[in-house]
């Protein structure tokens, strides 16, 4: 209730409480005190707004019917709640059959117009006040019912309340114990809000003639009687006009920021202050020539710096491999690699492709070049187009082919990657995880790409799936002098693709080694991570070896060496200093160089 | 949903809303030809009228003279004027339609390139001052009832200022406020749903992926993500259509537009039942052969509905 629009919608409602209270007493009087000397009068010194035929003042009148106004308006909500309720519990206590009909039924009442439904209704109930409030109450319920029924569809497949449908527990017991209660605040609130368009339909009814008639009169009424005036007197209008729309709107805005409080989502991460981050000494940059070389890059987002200061090269032709646990800032060291950190992320530091700043190349250059490769294949695909015109884009668009030839080399790279070529016409959807995957990638060999950056290639593919897709990567690598950057938690994926492995770990690179090399990796990470994988002589009557404790948050990376709470060989300088990188790893205390054969202790 | 049950469902409908306007009659306490005619009418006018109306015959007999009725095109005819309703409802409709139709194209023309607009300037929580000021419009726009805008309207543009025609149809210029009021509301709900949209689709991989392909930004929103905004569009848009045509019975009314709406505030003020009837039987046809056309459409632009529907 702390937005600005509550803040409006609470004093508007506050005000209109305020009058329907005070409004008859105080003005209730003048309302309706006759004077056939000043009928039909616009605006004047004694009557601000007019009088109308009876020569009553408008303005007293407006305040005085507000307590009416509200008053119907309150009646119909409740008419609308309960019969909404109650309709849209009826599925939750009937059969299977018996539920889906009432949901069918709920459905299509839902789609007819309200205000057709309210006057219908209100025809069938009479005309008139009764008739008024009844029909906005019937033509409130359907929308009512059918957030009961999601509501309480929603909770009847909770765990809870299937365990108790096992016991034997009754429809009703489950309905009345279970689901109403559960689902009851949310209703409370959007009955709250539905208030407010009570007040206004009623006000529309009474505007039409159909609801309150004289010598009764709510804010629609005033409207009504006054509306054939507006010509000659415009401001007749004004006091039941401004007076429905501060009360509706007021109503509205607290209906809604109430129903917004109830769904309230998680705050995305403000803007705070930037962190400021230990560099520490970046490992040596990539061999001379490198094609792609990143020098102490740096991503942060506010407060939160998730990449601290990663350098590593990439040589023409070489598959490097970063490894590293969910949040440990690889990812975003590819997105940053491709120059595609969204905002608000910030990037420092430095990427070139072959030489050249990420920055300097031309769309075309960096669309045909490098080439992007996510994990989810299902997503990466967009689902409206079909397979081919999506991957013929490249061509059309950076490499000024026609349509036709643009299909053609599409349909190519297709059949390169091994998807047959007459898939080009499908849509995604049509296609299995493996050949989407497969798709994205002949995606990428649009152009002519120097580095391929597969962000966890294969993490949603099953395992057969999986190696295919590491064949095909590898396959390009070697036919095409591709390089490639292949991101992975999986070290077992990356030491088998790989020849170099970048170990991340809360956002830092721990470690760099030739893959061949990871049973005698230096950094006690690494030589847990590579623990934790079995292999054909792994003892299977032990326990899997774990990593106990967790990474740190991006947002609460310590000082000193970020693993030190979970590394048996740690030391109060690993607490307090940052280890720098020296000769392929940053750690106080290293492993030595050549372990003997069988030590796994660490 | 297969095609069959799609068509099953809508006859089903259908056979729903004859039911219902039939059952309105009879649903009325007392007796509707008293009511119409009025506490003074001599007895023997009202039994004449009675059996005039068939209303003296068994409820069956009726009904299925009704129904025969309804598929011939014989509403009915009114109470007060004698007319055949299906000639009042032919009269009256057109102008409903057309007011309908010209505001649903106002909005969608207005609301998605502005919907697309404003998420593609606050992605990620950038653009906060655009942020605020499309929230609070669209805000303000969707809880202000249009009757209050038709009325402010006619007051400050009809009659102070005098720039437009007040009330009835005659040429582009009298389409104006009755479109604007009706409009503003549809307009703003959805602007606000194609851009939540947007923004969703803009986190999806196949954006970042079409990125990483460095297409210019017009193909990323354009071909791209427009596609795949459309469903929820359309749905909302479907359901804001039949809403409108619920609001346009009070446009009708405050502009006194020859439409089908104020016919049925009419008939419903006079106890006009057979009128009221034949404008139930109408309205219902029409939203829900709205919502079958959504549907439909749906179905030939979403290429994985057809797929979902048949899991």
């Amino acid at each position: 209730m702390r937005t600005l629009s509550a803040r409006v919608g609470l004093a508007l409602v506050a005000v209109t409480l305020v009058l329907a209270v005070v409004g008859p007493w105080v003005w209730g009087e003048e309302a309706v005190r006759f004077d056939p000397l000043h009928t039909l009068e616009g605006h004047s010194s004694a009557h601000w707004l007019g009088t109308d035929d009876g020569g009553r003042d408008m303005l007293a009148r407006t305040l005085a019917a507000t307590r009416l106004s509200v008053w119907l308006a309150f009646l119909a909500t409740l008419i609308g709640a309960c019969l909404g309720v109650t309709l849209g519990a009826l599925p939750s206590v009937l059969g299977p059959r018996g539920a889906r009909a009432v949901t069918a039924v709920i459905n299509g009442l839902v789609a007819i117009p309200v205000l057709l439904l309210a006057m219908f209704a209100a025809l069938v109930a009479g005309t008139g006040t009764t008739g008024a409030v009844v029909g906005i109450g019937v033509a409130s319920a359907p929308g009512l019912a059918r957030l009961t029924r999601t509501l309480a569809a929603g909770v009847e497949g909770a765990d809870y309340v299937l365990a108790a449908r096992m016991l034997g527990t009754g429809r009703l017991r489950v309905l009345t114990r279970h689901v109403l209660p559960n689902i009851a605040e949310p209703l409370i609130l959007s009955v709250t809000a539905s208030l407010g368009y009570a007040l206004l339909g009623l006000a529309t009814l009474s505007l039409l003639g159909l609801g309150v008639r004289p010598p009764e009169y709510d804010w629609g009424r005033l409207l009504h009687d006054a509306l054939p005036r507006v010509y000659v007197d415009p401001e007749v209008i004004a006091g039941p006009a401004l007076a429905v729309a501060v009360a509706g709107i007021g109503f509205t805005l607290v209906g809604e920021s109430l129903a917004r409080a109830a769904a309230r989502a998680p705050v995305p991460p403000g803007d705070g202050e930037e962190a400021d981050v230990p560099l520490g000494r970046s490992p040596r940059p990539g061999p001379s020539g490198a094609l792609l070389e990143v020098r102490d890059l740096t991503v942060s987002f506010g407060g939160v710096t998730p990449v601290r200061g990663v350098s590593f090269g990439v040589a023409p032709g070489e598959v490097v491999g970063i490894v590293g646990e969910s949040g440990s800032g690889k990812s975003l060291t590819a997105l940053a690699v491709g120059g595609l950190v969204p905002y608000p992320g910030r990037v420092r530091g430095s990427v070139l492709l072959e030489g050249r700043p990420l920055l300097s190349l031309s769309r075309s250059e960096l669309g045909t070049r490098l080439a992007m490769v996510f994990q989810d294949p299902m997503a990466a695909l967009n689902p409206a187009l079909r397979v081919g015109p999506q991957l013929a884009e490249t061509g059309t668009v950076h490499l000024g082919l026609t349509r036709r030839s643009a299909l053609a080399r599409a349909v190519a790279r297709l059949e390169r990657t091994g998807v047959p070529g007459a898939r080009a016409r499908a849509h995604p959807h049509e296609l299995s995880g493996g050949m989407r995957q497969r798709a994205v990638i002949a995606m990428g060999l649009m152009g002519d790409p120097r580095l391929i950056v597969a962000d966890e290639p294969t993490t949603a593919l099953d395992a057969t799936v999986q190696r295919r897709v590491l064949d095909l990567l590898a396959e390009i690598n070697a036919a095409s002098g591709t390089a490639a950057l292949l991101i992975s938690h999986d070290i077992a994926v990356v030491s088998s693709r790989c020849s170099r492995v970048l170990v991340m770990y809360a956002g830092r690179i721990v470690e760099e080694l030739p893959s061949d090399a990871l049973r005698s990796a230096r950094h006690p990470y690494t030589r847990a991570l590579v623990a934790s994988v079995p292999t054909l002589d792994t003892d299977r009557a032990e326990p899997l070896a774990t990593i106990p404790g967790a990474q740190p948050a991006p947002s609460d990376v310590p000082a000193g060496c970020a693993f030190a709470p979970r590394c048996a060989r740690a030391t109060s300088l690993c607490t307090t200093a940052l280890p720098a990188f020296e000769s392929g790893v940053a750690c106080h205390h290293p492993h030595e160089e050549r372990p003997r054969a069988g030590e796994e202790e660490w | 949903m297969s095609r069959g049950r799609r068509a099953g469902r809508f006859v089903l409908s259908l056979g729903g809303v004859v039911v219902a306007s039939f059952a309105m009659l009879h649903l009325i306490p007392g007796d509707p030809v008293r009511a119409a005619l009025g506490p003074t009418a001599p007895r023997e006018a009202v039994e004449r009228r009675r059996a005039e109306l068939g209303l003296d015959r068994p409820l069956l007999d009726q009904f299925l003279a009704y129904v025969g009725g309804v598929f011939r095109g014989d509403l009915g005819e009114s109470f007060l004027s004698r007319r055949p309703a299906a000639e009042i409802v032919a009269d009256r409709l057109p102008a409903t339609v057309q007011l309908v139709v010209a505001t649903m194209l106002l909005a969608l023309a207005v609301a998605v390139p502005l919907g697309m607009w404003v998420a593609a300037r606050t992605e990620n929580g950038r653009g906060r001052r655009t942020d605020l000021a499309f929230t609070t419009t669209t805000g303000a726009l969707s809880v202000i009832p249009e009757f209050l805008l038709a009325v402010g309207m006619v007051a400050v543009l009809g009659v102070t200022l005098g720039w437009l025609p007040v009330a009835g149809k005659d040429g582009a210029a009298s389409f104006v406020m009755p479109v604007l009021a009706l409009a503003a509301g549809p307009t703003a709900l959805l602007a606000r749903l194609v851009r939540v949209e947007t923004l969703r689709e803009l986190g999806s991989d196949y954006v970042r992926l079409a990125r990483a392909k460095r297409l210019p930004t017009h193909r990323v929103y354009f071909r791209h993500l427009l596609p795949n905004t459309l469903t929820a569009t359309l749905t909302t848009g479907g359901l804001l259509l039949c809403s409108l045509l619920g609001g346009s019975v009070v446009i009708e009314y405050v502009f006194q537009w020859p439409g089908l709406g104020g016919a049925t505030v009419d008939a419903i003020v006079n106890k006009d039942y057979a009128l009221a009837q034949a404008a139930v039987l109408v309205y219902g046809t029409v939203s829900l052969t709205v919502l079958l056309a959504v549907d439909v459409a749906l179905g030939l632009l979403d290429p994985r509905s057809a797929l979902r529907s048949r899991g």
